[in-house]
């Protein structure tokens, strides 16, 4: 997958949001995360993500070095620090937090 | 059921032996083979140590790589750690014998939305399996999840199933878990693992400290159910098995001379075993140690080397003493055949002296070894566990061929009391007494038992005189003084 996508003039700093979502095969949760998560993406970060799917049943080598342990998880690689979100992102809410896109309340 | 239908069930069951010295006593063979295996104890108990054991251990002398999944350390720090035990990790790793992978997980980092596995934590594991053809896996410490993922009621849903999936996976697992307050584990794992569970412990008694491990459940196989002392030694863990040691020592015929020729009369006329262990029990100031002095003297004159471990004098107050019974130690202890090692039994815990001694005989590798006394060691440890560990003792010099000579002082009236426990360890026991009569005091010998020989069942006369020690026949009857009304 590219890395880079246009920058967008949004009303947030130009940068790209680097999003990995680790799955294991296509299982009901990973489907419901990955469309949970475009939904989440386009509303508040349209044109500036990128999101890499890594199943880990193809790639297992993949899953310690981000420290993957539960799955679905999404990791939020830039921008920085590194920020990890598990479950299948149902709570938009909490998604938001997670990602550093809303004050926790 | 029958003696021969258990055994037959001990030999169904297969073992993963884990090459701890002790441990494969106790259990028959080892872990279950195939299954995981519950250590649960406080902090600083040996955990993890023991995880390495049994990893570092299968890859090395059986020819089972390993999995050490790591929640608390990296591999960094684990390499480090056991290091000092002449572990080497790093080599292990290259030699694709070993995999450690360390599994970090930070509560900040992580948000919880929704639904979710730990299928990852399968993955992991599973590719590192695979990738060295695993038989082994250790899980160092799993609960660390606990803490770091709020949803207990997944964690314990995927723990049981991640445990159900290693026995599938057939790899023999060591899963450490910390000890709950009233249960084996803090959360409850001892549930999920049923077929082996093996408690450590770390007491500290009147400032002393030893380490114990207990066997609490092993599903389908016989196993001690005693708390076992275990010692962290240089070379790792260490179990002492008290009631399963083998019985099958050599027994060499030879026979070695007390150093006093009237001693080695009494004892069919050629002294005491090569390889026996021999008490010498006594009140205060009954010459117990000249008696095992002149032993040792003799030994070193024929060439043969001596441990003598002191806990009640110096090197230099020994010399002195002896010198005043016509023995000098000076030569052999400047040939280097005669060491002493002087210790004050509260120095340290009973585990720790035992740790020492097993060193200094395996350094110095001696003929014969003196414990002088062993009765100093019940200011440090209950008469059950100084028992234990004499057996250790005993054992490992049986083992060894050494001679070992105790020495075991007793109070006035009770001449054999300290020394119960122990006897039935012994094969030669010398009993040295006071006898007053007639207004003197003599002292009195005594050949208690002496296994494997026929001995003298008198009480001859022991005098520490300027030219060493003289054995004679006790002489209660002649007048010594005027006073004797007779």
């Amino acid at each position: 997958m590219e890395k880079s996508k246009p920058r967008a003039r949004s009303r947030r700093t130009e940068k790209t949001w680097e999003l990995r979502l680790y799955v294991a095969g296509q299982t009901p949760k990973s489907l419901a995360a990955f469309a949970n998560l475009k939904k989440i993406c386009e509303e508040h970060l349209a044109g500036q993500y990128h999101i890499e799917v890594i199943d880990l049943l193809k790639k297992p080598q993949l899953a310690s070095g981000d420290q993957i342990l539960a799955i679905p998880t999404l990791v939020r690689k830039l921008p920085e620090p590194i920020r990890k979100i598990i479950g299948d992102l149902s709570n938009t809410e909490r998604v938001l937090v997670g990602l550093n896109l809303r004050e926790q309340k | 059921m029958t003696p021969t239908k258990r055994n037959q069930q001990v030999k169904l069951l297969p073992k993963s032996p884990t090459g701890i010295p002790g441990m494969d006593e106790i259990t028959g063979g080892g872990l279950p083979k195939g299954r995981p295996t519950l250590v649960a104890g406080s902090a600083g108990c040996g955990k993890t140590l023991f995880a390495i054991e049994f990893l570092v251990n299968g890859a090395i002398q059986y020819d089972e790589p390993g999995v050490f999944m790591a929640f608390e350390e990296n591999a960094e720090e684990l390499a480090q750690n056991v290091a000092s035990l002449g572990f080497d990790l790093k080599e292990l790793i290259k030699q694709k014998k070993l995999i450690i992978d360390y599994v970090r997980i930070e509560r900040t980092e992580i948000q919880e939305t929704g639904e979710y596995d730990l299928e990852g934590l399968f993955i992991r594991l599973g590719h590192a399996i695979d990738t060295i053809g695993a038989k082994r896996v250790a899980l160092d410490t799993v609960e660390v999840l606990f803490s770091a993922l709020p949803n207990r009621g997944i964690l314990r849903a995927e723990l049981q199933r991640l445990f159900r999936w290693l026995k599938d996976k057939g790899v023999s697992g060591v899963i450490t878990a910390e000890r709950g307050d009233g249960t084996v584990t803090r959360f409850g794992l001892e549930e999920y693992v049923a077929d082996c569970v093996i408690l450590l412990d770390h007491r500290v008694t009147e400032q002393m400290s030893t380490r114990r491990l207990r066997i609490v459940k092993y599903r389908g196989t016989l196993h001690g159910t005693n708390e076992y002392p275990f010692l962290i030694t240089k070379d790792g863990i260490s179990v002492l098995p008290i009631t399963s040691i083998e019985l099958n020592h050599k027994a060499p015929a030879e026979r070695v001379s007390t150093g006093i020729q009237e001693l080695d009369d009494m004892l069919g006329g050629k002294g005491y075993y090569r390889g026996s262990s021999i008490l010498i029990s006594g009140t205060a100031g009954t010459g117990k140690s000249s008696l095992a002095t002149a032993f040792v003297d003799a030994a070193c004159r024929r060439g043969e080397r001596c441990l003598y471990f002191s806990f009640e004098e110096s090197t230099e107050q020994i010399i002195r003493n002896m010198h005043s019974i016509g023995i000098d130690l000076s030569p052999p202890v400047k040939k280097g055949l005669l060491q002493f090692h002087v210790a004050r039994p509260t120095l340290y815990g009973l585990e720790m002296h035992l740790v020492t001694m097993h060193e200094l005989i395996k350094q110095n590798k001696p003929d014969i070894v003196v414990l002088d006394p062993i009765t100093d060691f019940f200011a440090v440890g209950s008469h059950v566990e100084v028992k234990a560990v004499l057996t250790r003792i005993i054992d490992f010099l049986k083992a060894n061929q050494i001679t070992a000579l105790f020495t075991s002082y007793t109070e006035e009236d009770t001449p054999n009391e300290s020394v119960v426990g122990v006897s039935s360890l012994i094969d030669t026991w010398i009993s040295l007494r006071n006898l007053e009569n007639r207004g003197e005091r003599q002292r009195g010998l005594c050949v208690l038992k002496s296994r494997g020989m026929a001995h003298s069942n008198q009480i001859r006369s022991f005098e520490l005189t300027d030219d060493g020690i003289k054995i004679g026949a006790l002489d209660l009857v002649r007048p010594r003084t005027e006073l004797n009304p007779a």
